[in-house]
């Protein structure tokens, strides 16, 4: 896990569904790079076009509400986004990010479109470059943030497969 | 301090005495996934250790989504998992023809009772709290790891404790109540937290009406809608039932983050208009004419569902600018449908009728929508673009609702026009 990110903002509004981050009818691949180039592209046609490696999301609340598609935080991994931060979080899309390694914030970060982020992830700040303020976050719980250091939850489940298989040789 | 329904089971499950907000790991009754969602959850499987082999007895996979296969990517899709389940000989795989939508099947199959634990890569796995259940939707790569190790962390909800009495209105259902709760709480008014219901409206209403409120419980961002089991549940169980199961109740001084409570005669026939479910009104207000009308999905595509649209459109014909799709929910409604004579009453007011498929609840296929169309349907999404194109919209309802509408080419309260 890197310990500080920088990018610039792509700002969404309130209720962000998993219908319009990827919408039902390009579910028919689990490919983060092939779902990215369909992401937003009912609500925002030309997403696919500006975005760039490292820009960070900044939403208001209910972000990822809606379906479980796990296709959702994967387009946006594929799109590049380096994180999302929003005033808070659906919580399947929550769980899916946390499970698959993409970085979710909890705040209520003043920014605007295309302004410049620094997040720090261990001292939990968000700072804008433009406006110089900087904002605090709570880090994600203990055993989450466990996870999420060992990149993702199958890796976590290959260490309890292992724990189980030297058991059995016992 | 006494327990919630969820603080219980899930504390059962984890083998220990939990409260809300803990994080915990619990043992896995079922694990679901679709043929959307499996993919994902098989590549995530197969990256495991080589030898890995997955806990079969648990897994059900229903393909629902896209089969019949709409096209060459849906049907390699469905493709993997009908090999993943020969592959690793798992028996719980209903195939086209056999089965039907995953939350009516899980439950018309006897996986689902009180007091388990069930998890599924589909979000309206919250459907199963109307039978006492524990069961929330997951992600794919989560649903691999319950596969292979049987167990998932999961944080202990808050529940909200949510009382309806007294007596609903003709052509008002569970749909109605749980749209209005919805309309007054807000999409995340119940987020992360679970919502436990009370009160003797509850207690009288039938399971499929049930099986409506605890669909949905995720529109409002829950994490389960339980519904404590009565005989109802235990009646149903009977011929259906996998396994021994232990009803779960909560305690009388459990503790509840809110106290809703509702008046039945307050709850009309409930729309909620796009593009939220929680942007409701009085099916009476809302007056749009539609182009499309839609009856079927987990939320009312059951028997029960069918049997109201059918009451309404009996001997009559739709308006002629309205097509109408009906699209039981499994096999199982499908073929009592036709027993009842209600395929024959649909066909003869000129209905489209298909086998079961999540279809275009989702904006999958079979019904999708163009530019500036509305349809009126008894499904449980109403986001942007949800049924087909950006500009379309789509007004979620009662099956009631949706069959009076069909008849009148708008919205209209059935209470007024029939």
């Amino acid at each position: 896990m890197k310990e500080v990110l920088e990018g610039r903002v792509i700002k969404f509004g309130d209720n962000v569904d998993t219908d319009q981050i990827i919408p039902a009818e390009f579910l028919v691949t689990g490919d983060p790079k092939e779902l990215a180039k369909n992401a937003f592209v009912k609500v925002r046609p030309e997403f696919n076009s500006i975005v760039r490696d490292g820009d960070i999301i900044v939403a208001g609340r209910n972000f990822g509400c809606g379906s479980s598609r796990e296709h959702a935080p994967r387009a946006l991994m594929g799109a590049g986004i380096s994180c999302v931060i929003a005033k808070s979080f659906a919580r399947i899309f929550f769980r899916n990010s946390i499970n698959l390694g993409l970085t979710l914030i909890e705040c209520d970060v003043k920014a605007n479109e295309g302004d410049e982020l620094i997040v720090n992830l261990k001292g939990g700040t968000i700072k804008n470059k433009r406006s110089g303020e900087v904002f605090e976050f709570k880090p994600l719980p203990a055993f989450l943030l466990k996870i999420v250091e060992k990149g993702g939850l199958m890796e976590y489940v290959k260490e309890v497969l292992n724990e189980k298989n030297s058991g059995n040789a016992r | 301090m006494g327990k919630t329904i969820s603080e219980k089971i899930i504390g059962n499950k984890a083998g220990a005495t939990v409260e809300a907000g803990q994080i915990v790991e619990a043992n896995v009754d079922y694990v679901m996934v679709n043929d959307v969602t499996g993919l994902p959850a098989f590549e995530q499987f197969e990256k495991l250790p080589k030898g890995t082999m997955p806990l079969k007895e648990k897994i059900v996979l229903i393909p629902d989504h896209y089969v019949p296969n709409k096209d060459v990517a849906s049907a390699e899709q469905a493709k993997r998992m009908r090999e993943f389940a020969k592959k690793y000989e798992i028996k719980n795989y209903f195939e086209v023809g056999r089965g039907g939508v995953c939350h009516q099947l899980m439950i018309e199959k006897g996986f689902v009772a009180p007091g388990r634990l069930i998890v599924g890569a589909d979000s309206h796995t919250c459907s199963y709290g109307a039978l006492g259940a524990f069961s929330t939707g997951i992600g794919s790569t989560e649903a691999a790891a319950v596969m292979a190790i049987g167990k998932l962390w999961l944080k202990v909800p808050d529940s909200i404790k949510i009382t309806v009495n007294g007596k609903l209105d003709n052509y008002v259902y569970g749909k109605d109540i749980i749209l209005h709760v919805i309309g007054d709480i807000g999409v995340e008014g119940a987020l992360y937290k679970a919502m436990e219901y009370y009160g003797n409206t509850i207690e009288n209403l039938s399971l499929s009406d049930r099986i409506s409120i605890s669909n949905m419980a995720i529109e409002a961002g829950g994490k389960a809608g339980i519904i404590p089991p009565d005989d109802k549940v235990f009646e149903y169980l009977q011929e259906r039932i996998k396994g021994n199961y232990n009803p779960v109740y909560s305690d009388k001084d459990a503790y509840y983050i809110e106290d809703l409570k509702y008046d039945a005669a307050d709850i009309p026939p409930t729309v909620s208009k796009p593009f939220l479910p929680s942007n409701t009104a009085p099916a009476s207000e809302v007056d749009v004419k539609i182009d499309q009308a839609y009856l079927g999905s987990c939320t009312n595509g059951r028997i029960e569902d069918l049997r109201i649209a059918a009451e309404i459109l009996k001997g009559r014909k739709i308006n002629p600018e309205v097509r109408m799709l009906v699209v039981p929910a499994s096999k199982e409604v499908f073929n009592q449908a036709l027993k009842e004579g209600l395929i024959d009453i649909f066909e003869k007011a000129d209905c489209f009728v298909c086998g079961p498929t999540c279809g275009a609840c989702l904006g999958g296929y079979m019904g999708i929508l163009a530019d500036g169309e509305k349809c009126v349907a008894t499904t449980n999404r109403n986001f942007i673009g949800r049924m087909g194109h950006k500009n379309s919209e789509v007004y979620l309802a009662n099956p009631a609702v949706v069959a009076a509408s069909a008849l009148e080419g708008r919205i209209v309260d059935p209470r007024e026009v029939l």
